[in-house]
């Protein structure tokens, strides 16, 4: 699946570095999120998770 | 019976046990997702949110407003409150507090916090927070028995911290402790309140000029040196901080605590097994909602909403306590399982607003609950747990005191 994150959308809460450290990041000076890596594996459900966990609906899934 | 007699007035806060939310509420809860509430002082019609579905929803969408205003209306009885009965309209912002308002104004300021909560950010601050808790600890252990574990370590350490982050010298808590604890005791007053307010503005403000002036490696200095925030924001984020970031996560330490000790075999398991740490302050967190009184919205206009007509000024109540505990999305939500799977609870809250300071909340307690475990493996309650004082009339619960020995 691709990962998409929405900069604008984001609210900086960390949640997505705390479920799925690979493929989040947050920026050093905004706290915004940085995305490592755009692609995954269907079955990986910490992206799953840190997309429904994200509060802000900054991250979208397809 | 008519129907606004089977309408609720305000919110119960008197609990049971006290782990539990009041039963009256997980009746209101447990009877539908969402309900028409009556809000004190006039009585108004509003609504009631209890579902973990319909709490994400509402949080998440931006007609559910943070901005509050007339007619004033409030879940729970807050004397003084009649003072404001006349105004007109959404009530002034307090300078700098971006938990009351919305976006853009809310990510204008919110943005310039997030780079210094983020996890990594929180996480370097680890070996600080560590000296802290096992200075604490030092302090406790050498001192007399049966001890406070509230006054003793519970506030101290998140206390310490967020003046450490700050800039704000701990020594002068007199001058913001009482201040804050005001602020959030509901029947404090409405007059004692905005008092309280005035002099933490007054102080914080006082301290950015001295910063201004002269900065030193801090937040407050660097708030102060932002050519884009006037005093007033400045002294309103740093008070916001202030009062966000030490009495909820001390409510929790104690109050965490005492439903450890409660639940031995969960103290126990702890001992044993510090890679369970991260997961058993999420459970706790679920587990004790210390956000008892909800969250607070209103809308600004008409709308339909899961089959309902809401109507503009309408106050919305979110009562993340019976969501933490829905079972249509926790499995056995009643009972204390550190290795049970909290994901998704909404003690931080959700949408726009989740709390900035949950990282570093993570961290002071992860640190301080396997600190206190670690060094006092042996800790128990120094009173039957039922002589415990609860503290009900503050807007975060927890206890007053917590006897312990060891
Ligand atoms: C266990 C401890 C904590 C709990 C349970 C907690 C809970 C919450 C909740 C529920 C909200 C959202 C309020 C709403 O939606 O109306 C919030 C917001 C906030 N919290 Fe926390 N909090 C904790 C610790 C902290 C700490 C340590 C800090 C500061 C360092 C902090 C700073 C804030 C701020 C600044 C906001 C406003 C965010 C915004 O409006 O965008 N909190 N907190
Ligand atoms: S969880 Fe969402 S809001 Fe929070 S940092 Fe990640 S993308 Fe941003």
């Amino acid at each position: 699946m691709r990962i998409r994150v929405d900069r604008e959308r984001c609210v900086g809460a960390g949640m997505c570095v705390l479920t799925a450290a690979d493929y989040f990041e947050q920026d050093d000076e905004d706290g915004r999120v940085v995305l490592l890596a755009d692609e995954a594996e269907d079955c990986d459900t910490a992206i799953a998770d840190a997309a429904a966990l994200c509060p802000a609906g900054a991250i979208t899934l397809r | 019976m008519s129907a606004s007699e089977t309408v609720p007035y305000g919110i119960p806060l008197d609990r049971e046990t006290p782990f539990d939310p009041p039963a009256a509420v997980m009746a209101l809860h447990r009877g539908a997702e969402m309900r028409r509430l009556r809000y004190h002082p006039n009585g108004d019609l509003g609504w009631l949110v209890t579902s973990h579905r319909l709490a994400r929803k509402v949080l998440a969408d931006p007609r559910f407003s943070a901005r509050l205003g007339s007619p004033v209306q409030v879940p729970i009885p807050m004397p003084g409150i009649e003072a404001y009965a006349d105004f007109e309209g959404d009530f002034p912002a307090t300078p700098g507090m971006f938990i009351e308002m919305d976006p853009p104004d809310h990510t204008r300021l919110r943005r310039k916090l997030t780079g210094v909560f983020t996890v990594k950010r929180m996480k370097a601050l680890e070996p600080r927070i560590e000296r802290h808790v096992q200075d604490r600890l030092d302090a406790l252990a050498a001192g007399p028995r049966p001890a406070d574990l509230v006054a003793q370590f519970a506030v101290p350490v998140p206390s310490m911290m967020i003046c450490e982050l700050l800039g704000v010298p701990y020594e002068r808590r007199d001058r913001f402790e009482a201040d804050s604890r005001a602020l959030f005791t509901i029947d404090a007053g409405a007059g004692a309140k905005e008092a309280a307010m005035n002099a933490l503005f007054a102080f914080l403000g006082e301290l950015a000029a001295a910063k201004r002036a002269a900065p030193t490696d801090d937040l407050l200095s660097d708030l102060a040196a932002d050519p884009d925030l006037s005093e007033a924001e400045v002294a309103g984020m740093a008070a916001l901080l202030l009062i966000a970031g030490h009495e909820t996560t001390a409510k929790m330490l104690a109050l965490g605590t005492m439903a450890l000790l409660e639940n031995r075999d969960q103290w126990d398991l702890l001992r044993g097994r510090p890679d369970l740490m991260a997961g058993a302050v999420e459970e706790l967190l679920r587990y004790l909602t210390i956000i008892h009184t909800g969250l607070i919205r209103q809308v600004k206009t008409d709308f339909e909403f899961e089959g309902h007509q809401i109507k503009a000024r309408e106050y919305v109540t979110v009562s993340v306590q019976t969501a933490n505990r829905d079972e249509a999305h926790f499995i056995e939500p009643d009972r204390l399982d550190v290795t049970a799977d909290a994901k998704g609870h909404l003690t931080f809250g959700h949408g726009v607003h989740q709390c900035l300071g949950q990282q570093l909340a993570r961290m002071e307690m992860r640190i301080a609950f396997a600190g206190l475990i670690g060094r006092l493996p042996g800790l128990r309650l120094a009173v039957p747990a039922h002589e415990v004082p609860l503290v009900t009339g503050q807007s975060f619960y927890g206890v007053a005191e917590l006897p312990v020995t060891w």
